[in-house]
């Protein structure tokens, strides 16, 4: 799984995700803690890789927790708070990617797969079923066959 | 001195690899029997050398020799022993070098139990596992050669990434490698019978051992890497969706598939070409995963510009190797005789739906990690494909690869009744669906994907317990000797389903139940989190061997009863300089309680930053893997498929 030198390449490149990533600056309210900290659960680190900015420490990913908190405080509904920041940094910021015409393919692929698999199946399965295991007769075998037949009419 | 002998050890096990793969396939060709006489030998030979190379790069480790460049970027003089030795896989030449030495010793291994296998075969396995591991020896002295000097050679290293110095983390890549590795037999077997036309019951029974051999190493290296992110990282998780796991993870998903259609061709000679075809598949995503990984195209597109000589050998070498491979699929399948006819509702039926969803899952996997990639590529756009994607994606088709996993083993081969089934396990399915809707109640309802996902595991774990208590008759006389008698693979299979069960409760309640804390914390002050107390009581300057920390001492206390005390630090690594934290975990079968904390922060005296984690049930994951993998092996010690048995001792 974890190869090492593309860890290290990526350590490097974030390795201050490993320091403690606490906040000193909370919202008051812990409702609206709380759905700040689910906003944040779905945005991206923007300099690590696949880490929401809640786990990771880098100085970007707090400026981000930061904004997320003050647009919690203005009133913004999650949405809104994710249209905002793809406004500003891109489809990239979000870690589930959205579902739209570029995307399509993507979130319908294990469909799509699975759907080929079961036709693949379902085709190999009727055309063995037609013509079974039988291998057909050779030449000599035919002619075997007609003269046992021709046999058994003559009796 | 010593270093160069190494280099010229693995000059000459390349050339021995040559041999090996050409001579003895021409030799199989014309039935010459002094030149397919020279494989096994060569197989040896190959071993010998590779294991002198690697030895001299160990010991230019040991004796930390920072004239040779590898040793000085990645060594240093402070590093404890286990990690001086560990650095020798902990970097791009010497793992390659690694991956090497464990493909000649698999080579070897086929050599030498392999010796009952028709020898046509035998020599065309043999010749194929040359043929790969020539395309890793010229990989290593071309482009990336661990053997190379520096001059004038600089007097300390650079050190090791302060993370990787862990023992979970030194055992890790030996694991996993010999995983990945151990696929190159299936495939080697694999193409070998391409090319002589033929795969039938015999041949599937030689494949099976080696196939659970390498799924046992790549489960349990799977495993210690997500187990060491656990424990290291900080942040609770244990599996992320990062490119690297996922570059293990789809050989793995292959690997699970190709172990169960083995078995079809074993049992009932059917799934002939199908079973071949994941055979290369699983060997080329491993092949896939390690160099995908290593050129670094995952971090950036850009990479392989960095370094184009690697890049455009990696790209020939697969090229070569899955294209090359596939291409002689296409060619000689036909030639494999479809076997027996079974029913929709039969075992042979439940495996192939096993197949199906494991191999979309793996090509889902695959899809959603290279996606990115491929639309930047083409569009210029950026866009994250995360963890998100992958628990729906990837969770949609396990919910039914699971449901099926509780009928598998309790369905008759070739046409099963599907009247007698659903009355034999309606009520198994009725019992799972009624505790997960308990469990659900109790908890107070907080997600039903929760009792989804508890419910199939406890369906497949009651379903595993009742197709084996059926198998035994408990309950009735001479039940106990029944239960001595099991073969050993129908055993291995009852532990293996057991131990994905509780590994699924595990994952379920880990994953929806898990509650955390995060603030700042001065001593003296009490945080509770799902029924503990811990107490911040301690802090302390540390000096480690090559890092300073501060060490801090919580008390903790359940219902007023005092437990142990957790001890997380936080450590700063001298070279390279890194912090990284070292969490303190209580584990129990309940949960586990996960302490981490962080520097002092730099302006006020006394405030501690810390985060606690309560993971319900995270120990089941641990504890599910390692029952499969004891599955595996014990499946393995089945006499009836040692390692190239010539036949069968008894049917099953």
């Amino acid at each position: 799984m974890r190869m090492f030198a593309a860890f290290i390449i990526w350590l490097m490149m974030s390795f201050s995700v490993l320091a403690v990533g606490v906040d000193e600056v909370r919202l008051s309210d812990p409702a609206e803690e709380a759905r700040a900290q689910n906003i944040m659960k779905q945005l991206r680190c923007l300099v690590c890789q696949n880490q929401s900015i809640v786990d990771s420490d880098a100085g970007l990913a707090k400026d981000l927790r930061i904004i997320v908190r003050e647009r919690v405080i203005e009133g913004d509904d999650d949405q809104q708070v994710l249209t905002y920041m793809t406004s500003r940094y891109g489809d990239w910021v979000l870690l589930k990617p959205p579902f739209d015409g570029a995307t399509i393919v993507l979130w319908l692929s294990p469909f799509l797969l699975l759907m080929i698999g079961f036709f693949v199946i379902y085709k190999n399965q009727t055309a063995r079923k037609t013509t079974g295991n039988s291998v057909p007769l050779s030449a000599e075998e035919k002619k075997r066959l007609k003269s046992l037949l021709k046999d058994k009419g003559n009796k | 001195m010593i270093v160069e002998i190494g280099h010229y050890a693995l000059i000459l096990a390349c050339l021995l690899s040559f041999i090996q793969g050409t001579f003895p396939l021409y030799g199989a060709l014309n039935n010459r029997g002094r030149l397919m006489a020279l494989s096994s030998p060569a197989a040896y030979g190959q071993l010998f050398f590779v294991t002198i190379a690697f030895a001299s790069l160990m010991y230019a480790f040991v004796v930390s020799d920072f004239s040779v460049a590898n040793v000085a970027r990645n060594s240093h003089t402070l590093k404890p022993m286990l990690y001086k030795v560990s650095a020798v896989w902990g970097n791009h030449e010497g793992s390659i070098l690694f991956w090497a030495l464990i493909l000649a010793l698999y080579g070897a291994m086929v050599a030498f139990f392999g010796r009952n296998l028709p020898k046509t075969l035998h020599v065309r396995v043999l010749a194929i596992q040359a043929l790969v591991g020539l395309g890793f020896y010229l990989f290593l002295l071309l482009t990336s050669n661990p053997f190379e000097r520096v001059y004038p050679f600089p007097m300390e290293g650079n050190g090791l990434n302060p993370l990787l110095q862990d023992p979970g983390l030194a055992f890790h890549p030996p694991l996993l490698y010999m995983g990945y590795v151990g696929l190159s037999v299936t495939f080697s077997f694999a193409v070998g019978a391409l090319i002589e036309g033929r795969v039938d019951a015999a041949w599937a029974r030689w494949v099976r051992p080696w196939t659970l051999l390498a799924w046992c190493f790549l489960t349990a290296g799977i495993t210690l890497g997500s187990w060491w992110a656990y424990y290291e990282l900080g942040w609770g998780g244990w599996w992320f969706w990062d490119p690297v796991e996922n570059a293990s993870f789809m050989p793995w998903l292959v690997a699970t598939a190709l172990l169960h259609s083995a078995i079809v061709v074993e049992k009932r000679d059917t799934l002939k070409s199908w079973t071949i075809l994941l055979a290369i598949i699983a060997f080329s995503f491993s092949l896939l995963g390690t160099f995908i990984v290593r050129s670094g195209v995952l971090t950036s597109v850009h990479a392989f510009a960095t370094d184009p000589e690697r890049g455009v050998f990696i790209l020939m070498f697969l090229f070569i190797v899955i294209g090359g491979s596939l291409l002689l699929f296409a060619l000689r399948a036909d030639k494999l005789t479809p076997g027996g006819l079974f029913a929709p509702i039969s075992r042979e039926s439940m495996l192939v739906i096993n197949n199906l969803l494991l191999s979309v899952a793996a090509l889902v996997v695959l899809f959603g990690t290279l996606y990115p990639l491929l639309r930047d590529a083409l569009t210029g756009d950026k866009i994250t494909v995360g963890p998100p994607f992958f628990n729906i994606a990837f969770g949609l088709l396990m919910i039914p690869l699971i449901l099926v996993m509780g009928l598998g083993p309790s369905t008759n081969w070739k046409r099963a009744d599907l009247k007698g089934l659903s009355s034999r396990l309606s009520f198994v399915f009725a019992a799972s669906v009624v505790v997960a809707l308990a469990l659900f109640y109790i908890t107070s309802g907080n997600d039903i994907m929760a009792a989804v996902w508890l419910g199939l595991g406890i369906w497949l774990l009651f379903s595993t317990i009742f197709e084996w208590a059926e198998r035994i008759k408990l309950f009735k006389a001479g039940s106990l000797k029944r239960m001595g008698r099991q073969p050993r693979a129908s055993v291995g299979m009852t532990l293996g389903h057991l131990g994905l069960a509780l590994a699924v409760i595990g994952m379920a309640g880990t994953s929806y139940w898990n509650t955390e804390y995060q603030g700042i914390m001065s001593h003296g002050d009490t945080v509770s989190i799902s029924g503990y107390d811990l107490t911040l009581k301690d802090t302390d300057g540390i000096i480690g061997p090559n890092y300073s920390a501060v060490r801090a001492t919580f008390d903790v206390s359940k219902d007023g009863i005092s437990l142990a005390p957790l001890s997380p630090e936080a450590r700063v690594y001298l070279t390279p300089p890194m912090p990284t934290t070292e969490a303190a975990i209580l584990s129990t079968l309940r949960g586990d309680l996960f302490v981490v904390i962080g520097e002092a922060n730099s302006e006020e005296y006394d405030k501690w930053a810390v985060r606690l984690y309560y993971k319900p049930l995270q120990l089941w994951l641990w504890l599910g893997v390692a029952v499969m993998v004891l599955g595996g092996l014990i499946s393995l010690s089945d006499r009836r498929f040692r390692m190239g048995s010539p036949k069968g001792a008894r049917k099953a």
